[in-house]
């Protein structure tokens, strides 16, 4: 048991000092009748080549995605990770920190959060950014949320082209209370009426760009709609570089701005940990769940920083807390932030071009595919397409993964009840893709449809 | 020591550091990407970005220095002795980021097709086995994000079953006036109205108290054990039976669990669910804030409830249910894909180290370790209980009584001394909170020059050193910086001087 550095000896030498004849007795406050006598039949310790070997067993089981060509994305993008994020990521000072609750010893994690908030606030076109919430999903509830104890309304109207698993993150997170959301059906064409929806008793609308079909739109009519109606613009982004290549949220006219900040520093790792961005106007600071960090001096008159704002917090606050969250997603926020600051402000904008040129050539070869018709006008890195009447999009993916090859998602994943939706595919296309997986792509659906 | 003012501002290794926006010249680039061919905007739609994003542009080795000096203004298990009490930092072991760093569990995609990840399926369906035979308990609901999101989940199972159940009208939650400050912030998030019930001299609940809150509108009673005081709740068994009897639900947060794996059955103690921080129990690293993970487990009667997705044995190997399913009472989705995957690799590979004889070890010397510290301090620090303890000793400010020294003063002269300080002014039972806890990966040695330390900042607080204490942290890279200036006037993130 490599991990615990007492010996016996030690053991009965703090036994002596405490008094106690036996660590059992340092357990008696314990009912009798829940003590356990022993272990209980599990496995016990392994060496660490035996767990090595267990988990490469475990992983060899699994086609990974840069075994194949792969075009998965709806709501988790593969994009290239730079060596040198995942290097400093396990610099023991970043990975074995806790809260910042120290200012004095925590001056980093504090300057990097506070480096991440310019960032996401930046790139958001916002005034404001927290320091990072669980996930896209569970941030777009907590807007959600924010924007009804904002607005006194209670009604959140949330568009079909968001990702569904935020829109039932959503749904479950208000189900009990006294807000309520009203979920329009996928919208794979990105047609739908949001605009007429909107009354007075509405909170917020909550839209994805690009959304969850690929659709990329301009929201500025609806930010104009929503804010005669007295209601909030949330705006989800699902596919953070996007925002080097299309008008960010804050321009358009968003209040809260969320996304999901895994496709910067973070891998897929199987779609978690995820990265929750929060970033908000000047005036909504106080509402804003989660943490923040704020600048400020010390003793001696040094710039420093501090975690700030915690008035609002769950500590302070309890049951009328702005939220639950007590953490944030520390590490995930530091490779987020060491991957944008790679890139820079030159290097953001190309990364978006890339992946969109990358969808558009994606889009060109597809045209070799009879039937196969591509449904967004407008997209950015990803796009639906329809396979024909009669193609059964899961029934392909299935057939394309026999050959080696991860074709994107069917759509009845998500939307099972849905017929109409059974021969939609979402395609994605990052930087990673090479020409040739593009062309195994193709002659794959040719192939199996 | 004589104060040397350098024209940098530097002081040896310790590095003034710009903020990158500060940093970096316009055309460097940090990232290799080829120049895009030409192209137009035809399918992007109508509203191309206008400009280039305001970030600053750096080169690698500017990128590698900055984090690397960042780094070193951090303290972090690996610097030293944490003893941060509630927070359970203990050592994480490097095994657990080099498998989860494998390309065959950290390159998968959440949807790829079910049978090309039968392997990251196994990982989640094995780390379930466990906590459910660890605790006890038939079902667990692994989804959850962090700690105060498995309070949550476990709430909205709660309500979901008194829903079924016709009982909708539960909407009281009693929580001791000791708990977690999630606690009630998860009870409002689920539409409850919280009723404190207070604790008695010996740190326990008021089992009295409690039984005279309980009535037929009480949902649940939410209750940490071992409790924030350090301490096992002795009528646990009786207070289960009491809420059972009023027909409410009994949550515990398991926030201190580690102190009792493998020497308590959760389900013995008569408890209907409690989250599992997985990165304090089994050891994830922390990063500063996260992520953790927090997999709650739940009783025969909320089984039913378990939120989508989950992972069941079917005809074809492992399956992932998304969606509705025959029997199955999902109340929800806590969150996007299938749970904090990369944090579930780590604590797998530190349970199959550990094995079920080393987790027995580690919450037995979790707790040895903490009486070890009780018992060493006692006679100079003021003990707020007699133990045993669990696995954090809590002492009080009693002992600091007309030295002019604050329990914040004596914290931050540990900084000096090369110590995180313990928790601070929690629970807030007690005035002026010391909340220690050493967890089981630190080795006597390490325990007594720590209890050297203490005693002699007792000392010299007692002794009347109250400037030095004032004056502390003096060795830091900044010192006591000014909270309520940065709460007054809020500068949260960087701005031109034009802005």
């Amino acid at each position: 048991m490599r991990y615990l550095p007492l010996t016996e000896a030690d053991r009965r030498a703090m036994l002596d000092v405490i008094g106690a004849k036996s660590v059992d007795d340092l357990f008696r406050d314990v009912p009798p009748s829940a003590r356990l006598a022993g272990p209980l039949p599990l496995p016990s310790h392994q060496g660490e080549m035996e767990v090595e070997r267990a988990f490469t067993r475990m992983a060899g089981k699994n086609l990974s995605a840069g075994c194949a060509p792969f075009f998965i994305g709806a709501g988790v993008y593969r994009h290239h990770v730079p060596a040198a994020v995942d290097q400093l990521l396990l610099r023991g000072e970043f990975l074995t920190a806790y809260t910042p609750y120290q200012p004095e010893v925590s001056q980093g994690t504090l300057q990097m959060l506070f480096e991440f908030q310019s960032q996401v606030a930046t790139i958001t076109g916002m005034d404001v950014a927290n320091a990072s919430m669980y996930d896209g999903a569970t941030a777009c509830a907590e807007a959600a949320i924010m924007a009804c104890r904002i607005t006194k309304r209670n009604r959140v109207i949330v568009s079909g082209g968001v990702h569904p698993h935020y829109a039932e993150t959503l749904e479950t997170s208000l189900r009990f209370t006294e807000m309520e959301a009203d979920v329009l059906p996928p919208d794979p064409l990105g047609m739908e009426d949001m605009i007429g929806r909107v009354d007075s008793k509405t909170a917020c609308v909550v839209v994805q760009n690009p959304g969850f079909f690929g659709t990329v739109r301009d929201l500025r009519p609806l930010a104009a709609l929503c804010h005669e109606a007295g209601a909030l613009l949330v705006v989800m982004v699902a596919e953070p570089t996007s925002l080097g290549l299309i008008e960010s949220p804050g321009a358009m006219g968003a209040d809260i701005v969320v996304c999901e900040g895994q496709s910067l520093g973070m891998g897929l790792n199987f779609g978690g940990p995820g990265l929750g961005l929060f970033a908000t106007r000047d005036k909504y600071v106080r509402q804003m769940p989660g943490r923040l960090v704020g600048q400020t001096a010390d003793v001696d008159g040094r710039r420093g920083w501090v975690l700030t704002l915690s008035t609002r917090e769950q500590h302070i606050r309890r049951e009328k807390a702005t939220s639950n969250i007590c953490t944030n997603s520390g590490l995930c926020a530091l490779a987020f932030s060491i991957h944008l600051t790679m890139l820079g402000g030159t290097g953001f904008g190309r990364l978006a071009e890339l992946n969109h040129l990358a969808a558009t050539r994606l889009e060109q070869k597809l045209r070799a595919v009879k039937g196969l018709r591509v449904l967004p006008q407008s997209y950015y890195n990803e796009f639906a397409v329809h396979l024909g009447d009669d193609a059964d999009a899961a029934a392909v993916v299935d057939a394309l993964a026999d050959k080696g090859i991860l074709a994107g998602v069917p759509a009845s994943r998500f939307y099972p009840t849905w017929p109409e939706l059974k021969p939609v595919l979402i395609l994605a296309a990052t930087e990673t893709n090479t020409e040739d997986d593009m062309d195994r792509l193709v002659a794959g659906l040719q192939e199996v449809l | 020591m004589a104060e040397i003012n350098t024209i940098s501002g530097n002081r040896a290794l310790q590095i003034e550091e710009k903020l990158i926006f500060e940093l970096g010249n316009p055309g460097s680039v940090a990232v290799d990407l080829p120049e895009p061919a030409p192209f137009d905007l035809e399918r992007l739609g109508d509203a191309p970005r206008r400009g280039r994003v305001a970030l600053p542009d750096l080169s690698e080795p500017q990128v590698v220095r900055h984090y690397t000096r960042l780094s070193q203004k951090n303290y972090g298990i690996d610097t030293g002795f944490y003893p941060l009490g509630s927070c359970t930092m203990k050592h994480n072991p490097r095994l657990s980021e080099k498998v989860a760093r494998l390309p065959g569990l950290a390159d998968l995609h959440p949807l790829q097709p079910q049978k090309t990840v039968q392997g990251a399926l196994e990982v989640i369906d094995t780390l379930a086995h466990w906590l459910k035979a660890l605790t006890g308990m038939p079902a667990v609901a692994m989804s959850p994000a962090a700690g105060a999101h498995g309070e949550w989940c476990g709430l909205m199972a709660i309500r979901s079953a008194h829903e079924d159940k016709g009982e909708g009208h539960r909407k009281r939650v009693l929580v001791p006036e000791s708990a977690h400050g999630t606690n009630p912030a998860s009870a409002a998030m689920c539409g409850y109205t919280v009723d404190p019930i207070p604790a008695l001299e010996n740190g326990r609940v008021d089992l009295a108290a409690l039984k005279a809150k309980l009535g037929p509108d009480v949902a649940c009673l939410m209750l940490t054990n071992p409790n924030t005081c350090g301490l096992f709740e002795t009528e646990i068994v009786e207070i289960a039976a009491a809420v059972h009897g009023a027909g409410a639900y009994f949550y515990c947060d398991g926030a201190n669990f580690n102190a009792i794996v493998g020497r308590v059955k959760i389900a013995d103690l008569g408890i209907d669910a409690m989250h599992i921080n997985l990165h304090k129990t089994f050891a994830t690293p922390h990063g500063g804030g996260g992520p953790g993970a927090g997999p709650t487990v739940l009783s025969a009667a909320l089984a039913a409830f378990v939120p989508v997705p989950y992972v069941v044995h079917g005809a074809s190997g492992l399956e992932l249910v998304e969606g509705k399913r025959d029997g199955a009472k999902p109340f929800g989705r806590v969150k996007g894909f299938h749970g904090q995957f990369g944090v579930f690799v780590r604590a797998l590979a530190y349970i199959q180290s550990m094995g079920s004889d080393g987790l027995r070890q580690a919450s037995s010397d979790a707790v040895l370790n903490a009486n070890y510290l009780l018992a060493s301090l006692k006679d100079e620090l003021s003990a707020s209980f007699d133990g045993p303890c669990m696995h954090e000793a809590l002492f009080d400010d009693r002992f600091l009584k007309d030295t002019g020294v604050t329990t914040l003063d004596f914290a931050k002269a540990m900084i000096d001394e090369g110590y995180h300080p313990m928790t601070m002014y929690f629970p807030l039972v007690v005035h002026g909170a010391l909340l220690m806890e050493p967890t089981e990966t630190e080795s006597k040695d390490t325990l007594d020059q720590f209890i050297a330390v203490v005693k002699g900042l007792a000392a010299k607080a007692k002794a009347g050193g109250v400037e030095d204490f004032k004056a502390a942290p003096r060795l830091t890279p900044r010192r006591r910086l000014d909270e309520t200036l940065a709460a007054r006037s809020p500068v949260l993130r960087w701005k031109t001087a034009a802005e």
